[in-house]
């Protein structure tokens, strides 16, 4: 069926079949490799996208249901191709990722735990990143990363 | 995982949701959130061939204030439950327990109405709606029902809702002020209890109910009894086993669970004052 989704700010119209996930539109339709597929099953969030701002796993929704909704994908936070948006960057300097494969993810969930609660404590943010899996860092750094990218001290 | 083909419907109203629903009959089903539904056709363990997406009826996301119960519009979703000043002040068991289910992607996405008329035993809304009392709404072609929750969870994933119903409104008697807890045990975050424990006082009773401890969310009805002939919270936890056929999986016995239930109704009743 026809949908219409605005996926980083460009209307998209897309003729796409109702079992279609989220995530295999936005990959494989829209070529937006950015976000991944990890566990496939609601658990890891390596897939979370924004949906009208929100996280959301994209593995867990179909793309029709995103008809008509704004979705922003990794490929969509930086302001331009010489600057990171302000999370990735603080990802970066904080050294928030090992393998990098959960980071388009975490960074997503980051970015809307902080849009709820821009000064969130260590636990906030622990709890508030519950549904994204990172394998490499033990979380610390990040924690670190979120942090920081509210505005705390983390030094 | 990709789910079995599927045709798709969008209802913009729970009257045409309604009647595609008998249109379509047991191969259709309502489509709200979907984090219970989606994973579920994804392992193929559902298989609908027709899905009525409700998520676009606007007027069943409220939250209102009804003079002695809150009424809940069924797709109202659990982020919007956790943080509504209206259920953290007259009913903040629900808020609490919304707000522990899942993950913040999964509780941006499911809906108070798709937890209950999912029914999963192992599930947090349907129990703590148990524990609160009150009731359901169901709209079919004929008109609408109210369900008593004490009547609405049927069997293992199985309601009192009949093939052409829709679930609509939830009606929570409010309890502000009152004693309440809940107590979740799992292992990993964001995973279902392994088994979990609500307790309320309601005009002046415990309610107390029981997560993954059967094939149903269930009261503990003996531990209620027990605390209405005067027992201690210790003392009544004793029986929070009693009646119940807790499941066996890779996470715990039915002996563990029966541990887990005694064990975690004496916390939630001590935490939460609630004896």
């Amino acid at each position: 069926m026809e949908i219409s989704v605005t996926v980083n700010g460009a209307n998209q119209s897309s003729e796409v079949e109702p079992r279609t996930l989220l995530v295999y539109y936005l990959r494989d339709e829209l070529g937006l490799t950015g976000t991944n597929v990890g566990c496939d099953t609601s658990s890891c969030g390596a897939c979370t996208v924004h949906v009208n701002g929100e996280s959301v796993k994209s593995c867990t929704m179909l793309a029709v249901q995103a008809d008509g909704q704004e979705v922003t994908t990794i490929e969509g936070l930086a302001p331009s191709a010489d600057e990171l948006h302000p999370m990735q960057q603080s990802f970066q300097d904080n050294h928030g990722l090992q393998c990098g494969y959960c980071t388009p993810g975490m960074v997503m969930a980051a970015c809307s735990l902080l849009d709820e609660n821009p000064s969130p404590s260590e636990a906030e943010v622990r709890e508030g990143l519950e549904g994204n899996l990172c394998r490499c860092t033990g979380y610390h750094n990040i924690v670190k990363a979120v942090l920081a990218c509210s505005g705390q001290d983390v030094s | 995982m990709i789910p079995a083909a599927f045709d798709y419907k969008k209802a913009d109203s729970a009257e045409e949701a309604i009647a595609l629903i008998a249109e379509h009959g047991d191969e259709a089903k309502l489509l709200a959130g979907g984090h219970s539904l989606i994973p579920m056709m994804k392992l193929r363990l559902a298989v609908p061939s027709v899905l009525v997406d409700i998520a676009g009826v606007n007027d069943l996301s409220y939250i209102d204030d009804r003079d002695d119960h809150i009424a809940i519009g069924a797709l109202a979703k659990h982020r919007s439950l956790e943080t509504s000043d209206l259920l953290i002040a007259e009913c903040p068991l629900l808020a609490h327990v919304a707000s522990k289910v899942g993950d913040p992607q999964v509780r941006h996405r499911g809906t108070i109405g798709g937890s209950l008329a999912h029914s999963d035993p192992a599930s947090d809304l349907p129990a703590a709606v148990l524990a609160l009392g009150g009731s359901l709404v169901a709209k079919g072609p004929s008109g609408e029902r109210e369900i008593a929750v004490a009547d609405f969870f049927t069997g293992y994933f199985e309601s009192a809702l009949s093939e052409d119903e829709m679930l609509t409104e939830v009606r929570i008697p409010k309890a502000p002020g009152s004693s309440w807890n809940y107590q979740k045990f799992n292992r990993r975050a964001q995973d279902w209890a392994i088994v979990g424990v609500a307790a309320v006082e309601v005009q002046g009773a415990t309610q107390v109910s029981l997560v993954n401890m059967g094939s149903t969310p269930l009261r503990a009805s003996a531990v209620e009894a027990a605390l209405a002939g005067g027992a201690s919270a210790a003392e009544a936890a004793e029986a929070a086993a009693e009646g119940t056929e807790p499941p066996t999986d890779l996470n715990a016995s039915p002996e563990y669970r029966s541990h887990l239930a005694r064990v975690l109704t004496r916390r939630a009743l001590e935490a939460g004052g609630v004896s």
